[in-house]
């Protein structure tokens, strides 16, 4: 059953040293691609390190990997991912007079599609 | 000899067969840290000197892309023929844009201004998807600013809101804002208060004497009730708890110590600007700011992202009078954030030819601005292979900023600083191929001189 999240992207460490290293290359595809959830909802909704999820918000879907995040960095009910391809395709086009689309607290549902191999 | 390869930095220091480049500049990030010391074997970097983790990505994967200097429709092409291309689809599109700009040195901003100008396009830079709310908001509320040097030798009360500088900008803390002994802060760190205001408990929360963790979307909420306890206006406790997701007693303690400091800086990110709010969240915080003046001095700084996107802001404010989304097809430049900017221009279906210089809108725009670039034709000019070169009529592979050629960028703080170039490249530089296209720009529009 989807649950209601929001999704914080934002910049990384290992995001901002893939770019220089390639965006083709595996560092910078792992980064964008793993989905940081708080311990407490992985255990509240049965999410182990490497399931798949997916994220569809107003404007889009994706599917990503998670990850834990760490200690107490995200409280529960928040979802953080790097920057990047696949976050920008949860935004919609619609800049509200801005010129910058709603690129971070978006809402999302989020889904386990695929349990970790055991 | 390439003019990039002249440009390199004057008499280095060797040592056997490296060369020793001192104090060159980084351009990855807005904090252009310019005490980087640079060694170079065969014409590559081995190692940068007091880079960071991001500062030694940028110099060490630097090397020369396996990829043609020019590509038309996917297929290796002359200069000569790219040159052609590319100027010939800016002249014939009815609604042409320029856009990117943050990782190209000023003097190749500048050119790219020219030929917005000659063509009636639309110039933006990666500041509308980065501070350019930001940018509203100070020509709304004005900036009460200082440079990092100040922030340096007077910050007694340095604040991070909506901004994560332990990764975005490792050296802040250490080179600018937290660490460095000032002038009136002998003790350094100890000197300083620092506080973080996030809705995540990010790595640079670890830093922060204060961190307030506010509700996601309440940046607005939060910075209206610092603004409301500036002016002794009283609060419902259950109300503002209910807003902001933080206790009333912490936003009151907050303000007292704001109040009660010598010299207070905000340096604000995009968890402001690209959050709900946007622009009205940055206006908050700067009139906050402009607030604090009243008890004591208080400025602001947005924590900028790219090498050169505040040259950007810069030299596009200087050439039109406005700093990004400038639009030319009148004759002269108009500024309308959410119609002349590239998100808008392009998920509106309205640009019918580009040229997109440092970016990589393919990637970072929305799924409706992706699909309607995809169906223009458009210029791209990267050092690297990305998805908005992938999908260009026209691709350029062009020298890197600061590794390969010189110029000029501004820090974050508006500071101008020269660059240093290491290497040489085999690929023309930004402002090579900028100049190229301009001049075959004016020639088919019938501009001499």
């Amino acid at each position: 059953m989807p649950e209601t999240f929001i999704l914080i992207p934002g910049r990384t460490s290992d995001q901002g040293c893939g770019i220089s290293e390639g965006k083709f290359l595996e560092k910078y595809q792992r980064e964008i691609n793993s989905l940081q959830v708080a311990p407490g909802d992985m255990t509240r909704l049965g999410i182990v390190a490497g399931d798949r999820v997916r994220l569809t918000s107003e404007d889009g879907q994706v599917e990503v990997c998670v990850v834990p995040a760490k200690a107490d960095e995200l409280p529960v009910g928040m979802l953080f991912i790097a920057y990047g391809d696949i976050s920008s395709k949860l935004m919609g086009g619609d800049t509200h007079g801005s010129g910058m689309p709603t690129s971070k607290g978006i809402d999302v549902q989020m889904e386990l599609i695929r349990p970790a191999a055991v | 000899m390439s003019a990039s390869a002249t440009a390199l930095a004057e008499a280095p220091a060797t040592e056997g067969s490296l060369k020793v480049i001192q104090d060159a500049t980084c351009t990855f990030c807005g904090c252009v840290c310019d005490d980087i010391d640079l060694t170079v074997k065969d014409n590559h970097i081995i190692e940068a000197k007091r880079a960071c983790v991001l500062g030694k990505a940028w110099f060490l994967n630097h090397k020369t892309e396996d990829r043609p200097s020019c590509l038309i429709d996917g297929q290796p092409a002359s200069l000569e023929a790219g040159y052609d291309r590319a100027a010939r689809i800016l002249v014939e599109g009815k609604y042409p844009i320029i856009y990117g700009l943050s990782d190209s040195p000023c003097e190749a901003q500048r050119v790219a201004v020219s030929i917005a100008d000659w063509i009636n396009g639309t110039i933006d830079t990666t500041t509308s998807v980065c501070h350019g709310p930001s940018g509203m908001a100070f020509q709304g509320v004005g900036e009460v600013t200082c440079s990092l040097g100040e922030v340096i030798n007077r910050g007694d009360m340095i604040m991070f809101w909506g901004s994560n500088p332990a990764e975005s900008h490792p050296r802040h803390f250490t080179k600018y804002s937290l660490m460095p002994k000032g002038m009136f802060l002998p003790n350094g760190r100890k000197d300083r208060t620092c506080v973080i205001v996030d809705v995540r408990k990010t790595k640079s929360a670890k830093a922060a004497d204060i961190f307030v963790q506010i509700k996601p979307r309440a940046d607005f909420e939060g910075l209206w009730a610092l603004r409301a306890l500036s002016k002794g206006i009283d609060l419902d406790p259950v109300q503002v708890k209910r807003d902001t997701g933080v206790e009333l007693a912490v936003w009151q303690d907050l303000m007292h110590r704001m109040k009660a400091c010598k010299f207070g800086v905000i340096f604000f990110g995009m968890g402001l600007t690209m959050t709900r709010g946007k622009h009205a969240n940055s206006e908050a915080l700067l009139a906050l700011t402009r607030d604090m003046n009243a008890y004591t001095r208080f400025v602001a700084k947005p924590n900028r992202g790219h090498g050169n996107v505040t040259g950007a802001d810069n030299v596009v404010a200087w050439r039109t009078g406005y700093p990004f989304g400038v639009n030319h097809s009148r004759g002269y430049p108009r500024f309308n954030p959410g119609e002349y900017t590239t998100s808008d221009t392009l998920a509106n279906g309205e640009a019918d030819s580009g040229m997109t210089i440092a970016c990589d809108p393919m990637a970072n725009f929305s799924e409706p601005a992706r699909r309607h670039l995809a169906s223009i034709p458009y210029i791209a000019l990267d050092t690297k292979e990305t998805p908005t070169t992938r999908a260009a009529a026209v691709a350029f592979t062009v020298a890197t900023y600061g590794i390969h050629t010189g110029g000029t960028v501004y820090r974050m703080d508006d500071v101008p600083i020269p660059l240093r170039p290491s290497c040489e490249s085999p690929n023309p530089s930004d402002l090579e191929v900028l100049t190229q296209i301009e001049r075959r720009v004016k020639a088919l529009i019938g501009i001499t001189g």
